[in-house]
């Protein structure tokens, strides 16, 4: 397959998408019309994986004639590092985020057949449109398939830090969930549009939600804990605007997931769900666009070209603004729903999108703050982690502690005093546990003690949630595990979820009070201590890998314990471009690391060694993972599968009224 | 050519940079008051790096500052001095917690503004909404066809 017939499979599915677009805005009305768009979306997803697998397979034979392929591959790169190339810079990356669009599209074509016909039409028509955009604009801005002539021999080889396992899982998913809310979004359209809005409307988008959620958490998590060990000096979350862009869909897709819940089941907070389906793609659009624009620079802009930022910016505005604008519009014209009194499920539901939202916009104003201040008075001020940390974590605080209530809360109307008792063991078991913990560190109410007080709090208020819910201890201990196995899986997803987040709480909580760090120059034979461990540096050598020179360092690791570990870190050049790149020697300790990474090695043969020890840091991902296993778990609950008919009988009811 | 000029300057910072953060020759004896430069550090941007702190960067300009830093300290300055000394020195762009002042007002004051205005709506809402949902129920399923969807599709074990 030659990388022509991707670029005429691309064209055409440009073309294709176009006119899907302009047939579904003209006919949507049209039960007729309904198979047209949903084969135009399948077609559409068969050209755009040709184009990508021609791409794929030019990278996979380094094939130099492709401008793309000579520009960020090499040679002598492992066939998995020369595939995820393809995706390691502007055009292809963009090609994959289409490839991920068309994959939906074709999705919701499959996934969508009960759907009535308008909202059918609608969601593939905005679908399509947002595809032709963004195929278009590959096709003129950043186009991936230019040949050059005459083919170099070699190609200059991908950014070091690039090269790593990382980049074959953490752009996908990320994508995944970025372009996973799309759906949502056009579900948000196509209800404005055909003003039908009710608790199906909710149920139809909970799981493209979920779906999209749950690929946004593991982005995320993956991508923090590939910038943990592969940037060499052990931190996993920098605030950075291009983690923030990350960060904001995933607030808003969490905030989403909680009222499409209160608009399910109790046909409330309509309006502003559709409102969080619309931000919620804007955010990831300006993600997107933040990345690709080259507004910002980081390790993820690549080779960036501020003319294909305008393009992005233009797309963008028609998108987003085109969307607000038909809010403003259709938005008066829904009715409220159903009513609940402050204290319930709801107002709980309500509280958590009060402080979710806020977030986003501490989030949004501390990212995007600086670039508009320069932009107009030209004074340059810098916005970094102290204080996302002060602004964000304060809101925080207030959200996490409610947390465990949620689940507790009964529907429309909750007796506090009598939930609070239902929770009085869970908040004693937290209360003592937390006292064990300061009584031990010897430490009063600092930020720590809060933060575990918290982290503690949500995990032991998930599982008490369970139990409470099996009445263990209140009914026989037989009937109460009958309850269990009868449990609904929500429930258990709702607690999973929860406890995930609890996980990773005390995770960031405990690393970020407890790690320690001994920065020092060590020869062979010469060791280090670090929280008990002896560090040994046992020697050294240089060697030649496929495409870089690297020098191993290898350590001897004795534990407090008395138990030995071997670890080696590295320092590599890769050839093509002369970049350097490190890389860590990580040891698990139980949940806890030793981080161990060299410097330079002096004139006397002294390697400089900084090592972490870093308490249960892993928690910090486990928990992420954790999250997205209750995201998973409540996806696969049937309620989600045969939902879709139901709703049929909801409308022939309502017309009938 | 912007794109080569970019690659080029990579390349040179890149030979010019040693490999690590804090290097174990910039480490005062005082364990205090190397806590202190450490803290400081922390919230000192790297000023040619990407949103880094000096106190991550590998770049020799964080070197500076960071021996800048130890040396202000070691002569008796407090920590708000020093911040302040680098400020007058390269502008607040060097602070990664921004100063709180007119031009910082709205990064400031935006999101307590908006949890603020956002708590005060949702009390108004509360109040002016209807006490009894019979009047727009119309508007939605109501509670019998809820409860008989609840029964079609298994809700009522989630209750």
């Amino acid at each position: 397959m030659s990388i022509e017939l991707g670029h005429f499979a691309m064209v055409l599915a440009f073309a294709l998408a176009a006119g899907q677009a302009i047939v579904g805005m003209l006919f949507w009305q049209r039960d007729s019309v309904t198979p047209i768009l949903q084969q135009a979306s399948l077609l559409t997803f068969i050209l755009v994986a040709i184009a990508f697998a021609a791409l794929l397979q030019a990278f996979a034979l380094s094939d130099f004639s492709v401008a793309l392929v000579y520009e960020y591959s090499h040679s002598q790169q492992p066939l998995l590092f020369k595939l995820t190339s393809v995706w390691g810079n502007h055009e292809g990356s963009m090609l994959l985020w289409v490839l991920i669009l068309v994959i939906f599209g074709a999705a919701l074509a499959v996934f969508g057949r009960n759907l009535p016909t308008d909202l059918a039409n609608l969601t593939l028509t905005v679908q399509s449109a947002m595809i032709a955009a963004f195929s278009g604009f590959i096709l003129f801005t950043s186009n991936p398939f230019l040949r050059l002539s005459p083919a170099p021999l070699e190609g200059r080889d991908l950014n070091p830090v690039l090269q790593d396992i990382g980049l074959a899982i953490h752009p996908p998913l990320l994508y995944l969930g970025y372009v996973g809310l799309s759906v949502c979004f056009a579900f948000a359209v196509a209800a404005l549009v055909s003003g039908r809005i009710d608790a199906a409307w909710a149920r139809w988008v909970r799981p493209w939600t979920l779906a999209s959620w749950m690929f946004l958490t593991l982005g995320i998590a993956m991508g923090s804990y590939w910038a943990y060990y592969e940037l060499g000096w052990g931190g996993w979350w920098y605030w950075d605007p291009v983690e923030n862009a990350s960060f904001m869909p995933w607030l808003a897709a969490t905030a989403l997931l909680h009222s499409a819940l209160v608009m399910e089941k109790r046909n409330a907070l309509k309006v502003w769900s559709i409102f969080l389906a619309i931000v919620a793609f804007s955010l990831s659009l300006l993600g997107t666009f933040l990345v690709r624009s080259g507004i910002l620079t980081s390790v993820h802009s690549f080779a960036s070209d501020p003319t294909r930022g305008i393009v992005i910016l233009a797309i963008l505005a028609v998108i987003i603004g085109g969307a607000f604008v038909l809010f403003a519009l259709r938005a008066n014209a829904l009715k409220a729903g159903g009513v609940f009194a402050p204290i319930s499920r709801e107002g709980a539901l309500v509280l958590n999108n009060l402080f979710l939202a806020t977030g986003v916009v501490a989030v949004f104003v501390g990212t995007l703050y600086p670039l508009l201040l320069e932009a107009m008075d030209g004074q340059r001020i810098s916005v970094g982690a102290p204080f996302f940390n002060l602004t964000f974590g304060a809101l925080m605080v207030p959200l996490v502690l409610l947390v465990p209530f949620g689940p507790y809360l009964p529907w429309k109307r909750a007796d506090l005093s009598g939930v609070v008792q239902r929770m009085v063991w869970a908040m004693a078991a937290t209360l003592v546990v937390w006292l064990i913990v300061a009584f031990t560190l010897q430490s009063g109410a600092t930020l720590t003690t809060l933060g575990l007080l918290l982290g503690t709090w949500i995990v032991v208020g998930a599982a008490a949630d369970i139990l409470d819910r099996i009445r263990l201890g209140r009914i026989p201990l037989g009937e109460s595990m009958r309850r269990l196995t009868g449990l609904p899986r929500t429930a258990w997803s709702t607690a999973i979820a929860h406890f995930g987040l609890g996980v990773s709480i005390l995770g960031i909580v405990i690393v970020s009070s407890f790690q320690t760090e001994n920065i020092t120059t060590l020869k062979a034979g010469e060791s280090l201590e670090i929280s008990g461990y002896t560090v040994t540096l046992s020697g050294s050598k240089t060697y030649q890998g496929p495409n870089y020179v690297g020098d191993a360092v290898g350590f001897a690791i004795v534990t407090p314990g008395g138990s030995n570990a071997e670890a080696v870190s590295e320092k590599r050049v890769y050839t093509a471009q002369r970049m350097p790149s490190t890389e860590a020697a990580i040891t698990n300790f139980g949940f806890s690391q030793l981080y161990l990474a060299i410097g330079d090695q002096d004139e006397s043969g002294a390697w400089v060694v900084r090592a972490w020890f870093k308490p249960y840091v892993t928690l910090v991902w486990i928990g992420a993972l954790i999250m997205a296993a209750g995201g998973l778990l409540s996806l696969t609950d049937r309620r989600l599968r045969i939902g879709a008919p139901k709703p049929a009988r909801t409308r022939q009811k309502a017309e009938a009224a | 050519m912007m794109r080569r000029l970019a690659l080029v300057l990579t390349f040179l910072l890149m030979l010019a940079a040693p490999a690590f953060a804090v290097q174990p020759d910039e480490v005062l004896a005082d364990p205090a008051l190397e806590a202190r430069a450490r803290a400081i550090s922390a919230q000192l941007r790297c000023l040619v790096c990407q949103n880094q702190s000096i106190d991550d960067s590998e770049a020799d300009l964080a070197r500076d500052l960071r021996l800048l830093v130890r040396e202000r300290l070691v002569g008796g300055d407090t920590d708000g001095e020093v911040l302040q000394y680098l400020v007058n020195r390269y502008g607040e762009f060097v602070l990664l917690r921004p100063v709180f002042a007119l031009h910082t007002l709205i990064l400031w004051v935006a999101a307590p503004l908006v949890l603020a205005g956002g708590a005060i709506g949702l009390v108004i809402w509360v109040r002016r909404r209807p006490k009894s949902g019979r009047s727009n129920a119309s508007a939605g399923p109501t509670d019998e066809e809820l409860a008989a969807l609840a029964r079609l599709t298994d809700q009522s074990k989630d209750a």
